[in-house]
């Protein structure tokens, strides 16, 4: 058995665990899921040591049939594509509990529900990064729209219901069209190299190039409005303002980042022909929605609706990262999937203490909080700081490589994509300035500071943003040679740089 | 000269010993007394349909065109089917085992004084057992039927039992009444029409049988418009009983106003008959003939898939949303008709099972919710059951995910499979329909998991009453069945693979 399985395994174990413990034992409950979730990371650490680095091949393969009529493996091996989104996951998961240690008792059901539900999702999002079959991605992408739902429906805030079934059914859309795109292709496999699903096989297809654009709309369609891409954005506002911080994080630091991932593992490696074909439409789109979410940022008055805007500008920039057809821009996108993750994850942990302390998501209810909660108030700051990517936060890296990749292709998209640079410098500072800054609102008198279990839970992640802005050589060491492969593949070589004067 | 003709009663066992239990039912109903009836009743059902299955099991692989003169073919999709017909039927005699659904007297005018001492007696009406074992033996011939006057036969041996048993609900007599008259007046029709396009075929083809008509239709040699009216009178006959757009009007009616366990039979039994027939008729018997047919069938299932997902959401009624589900499903399976290659068979009959067991789930719960007045079907008044019963609201929402097509339930890998047959013909436009129509059919499944699960409920006196023995044990089988198919397919899978072949 690979290691790989066993890290899908535990998560669903501990599962199995909470669901034998009586409903009242919720602290027992919160130590179990957070017990489980600390030995997932550890044993996610191990694969990262492990994992060999010169190695562009996929590693810790494990092929076992599954449903032989239809040629479908349970197939699992990962690159350091999805090395880096296992690490990142298995990390927000301990984190997300510890953090929220209260959000499960203002819900419909209990505690208990709540860790299997996140227990049940964490082994998921593991096997979504890790599958190399199609159907076995497809299962597991569709499946894990069942947990969150029920987490967004079950124990968020407000107009919860509709914006757990307006997530959803967006989702399933996308989902069953990127279904029929693959019934496509593996009715094409069959005609060519018989019945398969695997990745590696279904990549050397001869399709010809008008059945390739409409199979690439499929996938690329369900992967835009999982990221999510302008104009499939907008149940992520809803469903952030509804879901509990700790969905939330997960949501957005993880579930999202299946859809970018999609767009490199399927999109172009599948697909090289017609991802060229659409690479100036999803420019654009990826453009749009750099400047679209910062400009609504900005005008948000919301704190989780600003955050989920912010997102929908990062998701831009990770997407033009991929389809910039270049290495570096592949490399950047990936290490701004990571980035993104902590930063959101900060980001929704400090506004989830400040919500929940002060009883009001506006941002116009805040105000001095550096001098009541201070802790606090750094924390929110160093996470909107890593969200403008400020240089020696990890952020920064991720944005820079991503624009120079662009920039030796597409230089105007580069430019224009600059522009969020600064737009994003605004969103952020604005709202630094209002809630940190000035004199204390009326009702912030009395706030209370971070306590101990919040500040261990949000130091790894501030930590993570600081060292990896300094040091990000290795996640990249385990990311380029995959990136490199993925362009290799796709038959695409990076423009040779332009001799100065 | 007149010459005997000759059975095998071997190869035709199954539907005998149905048949043989049915009569043994009716003799039961003359001669013992009343207070054991309900028990020996049961007993030889559930005994019936066991033995029966024992004999689908002795006969699996054998195949013959010539069991009963020609008129009935043997072969690996038909037993197949008739086995899915047999287990479904069980599951579906425990549900109506449960006797409190029934009228105490059918005979008795509604809210008369007779219905009202009937009821004070404790009168049950136990011929709902035998009746539901001739329909049986009906939809097991229906699917063996390889002559169009067999077909007809066999369509009115199933027809006939269950237009009576619609009309037996213990409450709300008068709709159940309403309803088994418009299912018996409809089905009249629907049986004229198909009889009309039998002799237009027959005058075509010279010939009753459908190897014969097939043949003909190679030969090239007959009146080609009577073959397309043939064709399309048939086709209405079948339309109407699989509950296809724009033959499935009578549906909705039907399944509300009839007892909540006899709609789970029809809406599982029927269905799996009907199209067993169905894919036999065009593939055996019309296939050289598919480009008369296709482009009208293609047409039709289009509308039924989106039809069907479309008015399920305006429902405010479980019965009748269910109702609409259905005539969606039946859409999907008409894709597998139009597939008209093995892999377009073998995933109709993956999914015929599947569909099955998921539909008898989801209405043997819906004969749980009740108030003091009975059954309630209204879905506003189903608001917050998830909170009164989790257990039984979860096992619905897990029945609604496979309905809906969800991954890790057995609808997803039927799904799968019907469309991936019908991609392999090429016929991309159905799924692209097919896909589009399921995820607006995702959005009604998703309401009911809404109002069960995230509106709180009503003070209202609507409760989940403790299931009886047998209608737990089918429901609990249901759902297992539900989730396995969906897990690990290829436990059906490899099996509809082997059977999925007719004997022409």
């Amino acid at each position: 058995m690979s290691i790989v399985t066993t890290l899908e395994l535990l998560p669903l174990l501990g599962a199995l665990l909470l669901a034998v413990i009586p409903k009242q034992n919720a602290l027992l409950a919160k130590r179990v899921a957070l017990a489980t979730s600390v030995v997932v990371l550890a044993v996610a650490g191990l694969m990262a040591y492990r994992f060999d680095n010169s190695n562009p091949a996929m590693q810790f393969v494990e092929s076992r049939k599954w449903i032989a009529s239809f040629g479908v493996n349970y197939a699992v091996g990962i690159d350091g594509i999805a090395l880096v989104l296992i690490l990142m996951s298995a990390f927000l998961v301990p984190v997300v509990i510890l953090a929220g240690w209260h959000e499960s008792e203002n819900g419909k059901w209990s505690a208990k529900t709540f860790y299997i539900l996140i227990l049940t999702l964490e082994t998921m999002m593991i096997g979504v990064f890790a599958a190399t079959d199609v159907f076995l991605f497809y299962v597991i992408f569709e499946a894990m729209l069942i947990p969150v739902y029920f987490l967004i429906g079950g124990y968020g805030r407000g107009e919860r219901a509709a914006a757990a079934m307006k997530f959803l059914l967006y989702s399933l859309f996308g989902g069953l069209l990127m279904l029929a795109a693959i019934i496509g292709i593996y009715v094409i496999a069959g005609n060519q190299i018989g019945h398969t699903f695997d990745i590696a096989q279904l990549s050397t297809l001869h399709i010809d190039s008008w059945t390739q654009d409409f199979l690439f709309l499929g996938f690329f369609i369900a992967f835009a409005i999982k990221a999510p891409l302008w104009p499939f954005h907008t149940w992520l506002p809803t469903a952030a303002k509804s879901a509990t911080p700790g969905t939330s994080i997960l949501l957005l630091g993880v579930l999202d980042k299946v859809g970018t991932y999609g767009m490199i593992r399927f999109c172009l490696t599948l697909f090289p022909q017609a991802s060229k074909t659409f690479t100036p439409i999803i420019i654009v789109l990826a453009l749009i929605s750099i400047l679209y979410g910062a400009f609504l940022a900005i005008g948000q008055r919301e704190i989780n609706g600003l955050i989920a805007f912010t997102s929908i500008s990062h998701f831009g920039f990770i997407t033009l990262g991929i389809f910039a057809m270049t290495s570096q821009g592949l490399s950047g996108a990936t290490l701004y999937m990571v980035n993104h993750g902590f930063s959101t994850g900060a980001l929704f942990l400090a506004a989830g203490w400040m919500v929940s302390r002060r009883g009001s998501s506006k941002i116009e209810d805040f105000g001095g909080l550096q001098r009541v909660t201070p802790i606090l108030a750094w924390t929110f700051f160093l996470a909107g700081m890593s969200a403008l990517a400020l240089p020696g936060l990890s952020s920064f890296v991720s944005e820079f490589l991503v624009l120079v990749g662009t920039f030796t292709r597409y230089p105007v998209a580069a430019i224009i994509g600059t522009t969020g640079i600064v737009l994003a410098a605004l969103y952020v500072l604005i709202v630094v300035q209002k809630s940190l800054h000035g004199p204390t609102t009326e009702g912030n008198e009395s706030l209370k500071d971070l306590n101990l279990r919040e500040k261990i839970a949000v130091a790894p992640v501030i930590a993570i943003l600081v060292i990896f802005g300094f040091f990000p050589k290795p996640l990249l060491d385990a990311i380029n040679p995959a990136s490199q492969q993925v362009m290799s593949h796709a038959g695409v070589t990076d423009p040779a740089p332009k001799a100065g004067k | 000269m007149l010459t005997a003709p000759v059975l095998n009663y071997s190869l035709l066992a199954p539907i005998l010993v149905v048949l043989g239990g049915a009569l043994l039912g009716v003799l039961v109903e003359a001669f013992l007394n009343k207070a054991i009836r309900p028990t020996a009743q049961l007993a030889i059902a559930l005994g019936t349909l066991v033995l029966s299955f024992a004999q689908i099991i002795r006969v699996r692989d054998l195949t013959s065109l010539t069991a009963a003169v020609n008129s009935v073919t043997i072969d690996g999709a038909g037993v197949f089917i008739q086995g899915t017909i047999l287990v479904l039927a069980f599951m579906a005699v425990l549900l109506i085992a449960d006797q409190d659904n029934f009228a105490a007297q059918a005979s008795a005018v509604p809210g008369s004084e007779e219905e009202r001492s009937a009821i004070a007696t404790g009168k049950i009406q136990t011929e709902i057992f035998p009746l539901t074992l001739f329909a049986v033996a009906g939809m097991m011939l229906f699917p063996l039927a390889s002559d169009l006057i067999t077909l007809f036969v066999a369509l009115e041996v199933l027809s006939l039992p269950l237009y009576l048993m619609a009309g037996l609900s213990r409450r709300r007599r008068l709709l159940s009444q309403e309803a088994a008259l418009k299912y018996f007046l409809l089905g009249a029709y629907s049986s004229a029409f198909f009889l009309f396009g039998a002799a237009f075929l027959y005058g075509f083809s010279g010939s009753l049988s459908l190897n014969g008509i097939a043949a003909a239709i190679t030969g090239g040699q007959g009146n080609d418009v009577f073959l397309l009216i043939g064709v399309a009178f048939l086709s209405v006959g079948l339309l109407f009983k699989v509950g296809a757009v724009p033959f499935h009007s009578w549906t909705p009616d039907v399944y509300q106003g009839a007892p909540t366990p006899i709609t789970a039979f029809m809406a599982a039994c029927t269905k799996v008959a009907a199209f067993g027939a169905t894919l036999r008729i065009f593939y055996v018997g019309l296939s050289a003939a598919q480009w008369e047919w296709k482009p009208i069938i293609t047409a039709v299932a289009i509308l039924t898939m989106a039809v069907g997902a479309i008015a399920a959401i305006a429902q405010r009624d479980v019965k009748r949303a269910l109702a609409f589900s259905s005539i969606a499903h039946a859409g999907f399976l008409l894709t597998g008709v139009l597939a008209l290659n093995k892999s377009g068979l073998s995933a109709s009959l993956f999914y015929l099972v599947a569909y099955g067991f998921t539909t008898i789930g989801a209405f043997g719960i819906v004969t749980l919710v009740r108030d003091s007045a009975g059954e309630v079907t209204d879905l506003n008044r189903w608001v917050g059951l998830g909170k009164k019963s989790p257990f039984i609201a979860g096992m619905f929402v897990l029945f609604l995910l496979s309905f809906a097509g969800i991954p890790l339930t057995s609808g997803f890998i039927g799904k799968f499979s019907l469309f991936n047959a019908a991609y392999e013909t090429g016929n991309i436009t159905v799924v692209v329909v097919g896909v589009l129509a399921s995820a607006v059919a995702a959005f009604f499944y998703l309401r009911i998991v809404v109002m069960l699960f995230f509106t709180e409920p009503t003070n209202d006196s609507v409760t989940v009453v403790i299931p009886s023995i047998m209608t737990r044990f089918a429901i609990t089988f249901c759902a297992l069945v539900t989730i396995v198919l969906g897990v690990y397919p290829s436990l059906l899978l490899n099996t509809t693979q082997t059977f999925a072949s007719f004997l022409k």
